[in-house]
């Protein structure tokens, strides 16, 4: 921030002229203004968040009555209630799922991405060309296109009502965005580390794993995050492939305190919603450095 | 410590350039030999053949007894010397060093210990503990050449190692590299090196022996001194030297001595020159090194005479440029013999040592001027 200050600093002792007081008032004036507008526009962007915060811990009643955000009478009975669910399981269990689908697909997304854009970046095989361009194909795909036939792939292996439709397709690198983003990284570190590496004894593997991996660590960690916030998020894989409700991720969840409530106990579904976008979040500032690193590296925009 | 024979190795890339044609050359044991040539000559091509990053398309490399074509670089007993370095940049200097031991099985006690001797020889102890990016140029430079030595292999190969670091620094690093050199010979563990680089100072100041080469063809292999005195082709008298030989078209006579026409007027090189030719009568390219031009005044006997077209002052030296006819000459001239007043357009003779010309064919740039002269 400190660029945009640009109140002319007295460098000497002597009172200010006329001049160049109106010069200082001015630019006080026109910060003012551009704090005051971007300041507007923020709170503009981030109230429903805040609301939905306030409104987590306001009664039913009230919910609807006051347009504020502040609760007149703080509750956390929506919490209490929220976590209970209206199943014979409470939302930790949701929680549980949802981490259970997330940490092998992340770990796999990442190894699987990692080996991949290594091969293309990084050697010469026939047919190279024709497979990248398959992998940006992919990436071009709209996801919807591939539901039907994948949902019959995989209910003809039987793997319906499992983790394994959510977790298999990331573990093949089946997510063209984040390989491409690796190739990407990859093709701006120069080659003569791994070189050096060759000359000092490393077969291909050890290369991989001792020296480009170490190198490619920020693309890495924006890949991971990335992947754990999309899977928190995502509902549809879920609601497509899980049909009993002790696997449930927490996006799932929610939901179903709206279906099964005839008069919706909104402020237990705002309180859980709060609840669900701690992990994203709180993963997101640990790592904000390396994932903003990462994309910038990268070249790819998030 | 081995030698290295390179036998008609060629490189043709897959687009069908053909980068190196078919070159010969043999490195002694413990042997300093420089490759030099301007940029696209085909030097590095040639270093990463012998480092086994590029394949070879033709013809076999061997090191020591063995042939190493289909070897990994790891395999070949070799150790190379980045243009950046290439330090491993998430390790530290310590484990940098280490690094090809540790992929070797060493056990932890020998890498401690081989990592101490080399940081001492190099002088880097203090820097042990130090990740690469906190490394100066100079500092990164000996972690990589510890990086080679630690090894102990059997050929040290140089990719322009120098080019990074400015004047000072690299002067000093080049003197280290030569101690180095000698340090191992005495030590009774020669090092056979190559070294590749672009700077013929680094070139004719390091190499036991220099390579050079164009377009993919070796040009000329020789010790510096027979490389600056007797250069086997126009190619070579121009790139080594400084400033470049002037290479001149003329009209050769033989009477009594050598005569050379240019721009209309003749000047006699004397016998000693007749009697190195080997070739015809008739038109051929003079070659004379800027320090063997002597400037007198215009129209004096044996001399061309030309106008001045530029006057450098170097400080013990002047650079005189004079043009005679189309041909541009460089004369150096020692400070405390140049006439101060000499200017731009002035006419200036200049005086021809015959002892020290070249005569080069005109077509294939040969030097026809050798004959008798051990090479």
């Amino acid at each position: 921030m400190a660029a945009i200050t640009d109140i002319p600093v007295a460098k000497s002792p002597e009172p200010p002229t006329a001049i160049e007081l109106k010069h200082r008032r001015k630019a006080l004036r026109s910060q003012i203004l551009r704090y005051g507008l971007l300041s507007l526009v923020g709170l503009i962007m981030i109230y429903p968040l805040i609301w939905l915060i306030g409104a987590s811990f306001k009664t039913n009643a009230e919910m609807f009555s006051s347009p504020g955000f502040w609760p007149s009478e703080p509750t956390i009975s929506g919490y209490i209630e929220g976590w209970k669910t209206s199943t014979p399981y409470t939302f930790g269990r949701f929680f549980l799922n949802s981490l259970w689908i997330i940490i092998p697909k992340t770990i796999g997304t990442a190894i699987s991405c990692t080996l991949v854009a290594y091969g293309f970046a990084r050697f010469e095989f026939p047919g190279k060309k024709f497979l990248f361009m398959t992998v940006i194909a992919t990436l071009l795909l709209p996801n919807v296109v591939t539901r039907i036939p994948q949902y019959l792939l995989f209910r003809d292996i039987g793997w319906l009502d499992s983790f394994l439709p959510l977790w298999v397709p990331s573990a093949l690198a089946g997510d063209a965005f984040f390989v491409f983003m690796v190739i990407q990284f990859l093709r701006a570190i120069p080659r003569d580390m791994e070189e050096a590496a060759r000359v000092d004894g490393a077969t291909t593997l050890q290369t991989l794993i001792y020296i480009v991996v170490p190198m490619l660590m920020p693309a890495l960690i924006s890949v991971c995050l990335f992947q754990f916030m999309w899977t928190m998020n995502d509902f549809l894989g879920p609601l497509i492939y899980i049909s009993s409700v002790e696997k449930y991720p927490v996006s799932l969840a929610l939901k179903l305190s709206i279906d099964t409530t005839e008069a919706f106990a909104w402020n237990q579904i705002l309180a859980m919603s709060v609840l669900a976008l701690a992990p994203s979040l709180a993963v997101f500032f640990m790592a904000q450095k390396y994932f903003i690193e990462g994309i910038s590296t990268g070249g790819v925009k998030g | 410590m081995a030698e290295l024979q390179l036998k008609s190795v060629e490189k043709t890339y897959g687009n069908g350039f053909k980068a190196v044609h078919g070159i010969n050359l043999e490195v002694k044991e413990g042997e300093f030999m420089v490759l030099v040539g301007p940029s696209g000559c085909a030097k590095s091509t040639t270093l990463r053949m012998i480092a086994g990053l590029e394949t070879i398309s033709g013809g076999e490399i061997r090191i020591g007894e063995n042939v190493v074509n289909d070897l990994v670089p790891g395999k070949r007993g070799i150790a190379m010397v980045f243009q950046n370095y290439a330090l491993y940049p998430h390790m530290k200097v310590r484990r940098n060093l280490g690094f090809g031991l540790q992929l070797r099985g060493k056990p932890k006690a020998e890498i401690a210990t081989a990592t101490d001797e080399v940081s001492e020889i190099l002088e880097i102890e203090k820097l042990l503990d130090r990740l690469p990016k906190q490394l100066s140029g100079g500092q990164a430079q000996r972690v990589a050449v510890g990086r080679a030595l630690i090894k102990h292999p059997d050929v040290f190969l140089f990719d322009e190692p120098l080019s990074n670091l400015d004047a000072k620094l690299r002067a000093a690093m080049r003197v280290r590299i030569t101690d180095l050199h000698k340090r191992l010979k005495a030590e009774g563990r020669p090092a056979t090196v190559v070294y590749v680089t672009h700077d013929q100072v680094e070139a004719m100041t390091m190499g036991d022996r220099i390579c050079v080469m164009k377009d993919g063809h070796i040009m000329q292999v020789a010790d510096p001194v027979t490389l600056y005195e007797r250069p086997a082709n126009a190619f070579v008298a121009g790139f080594i030297g400084m400033p470049e030989m002037n290479l001149v078209p003329a009209v050769l006579t033989r009477g009594i001595g050598a005569q050379l026409t240019l721009d209309g007027q003749t000047v006699d090189l004397g016998d000693e020159l007749a009697r190195r030719l080997y070739c015809q009568d008739g038109p051929v390219t003079l070659g004379i090194r800027p320090q063997h031009l002597g400037v007198a005044p215009a129209g004096s006997p044996d001399s061309l005479t030309g106008s001045v077209t530029n006057v450098e002052f170097m400080g013990h030296e002047v650079n005189l440029h004079a043009k005679v006819g189309s041909a541009t000459f460089v004369a150096v001239v020692p400070s405390e013999q140049f006439d101060r007043a000499t200017q731009r357009g002035d006419k200036v003779g200049l005086t021809v040592s015959g002892r020290h010309a070249h005569v080069f064919d005109v077509t294939s740039g040969e030097n026809v001027s050798l004959k008798g002269q051990i090479n």
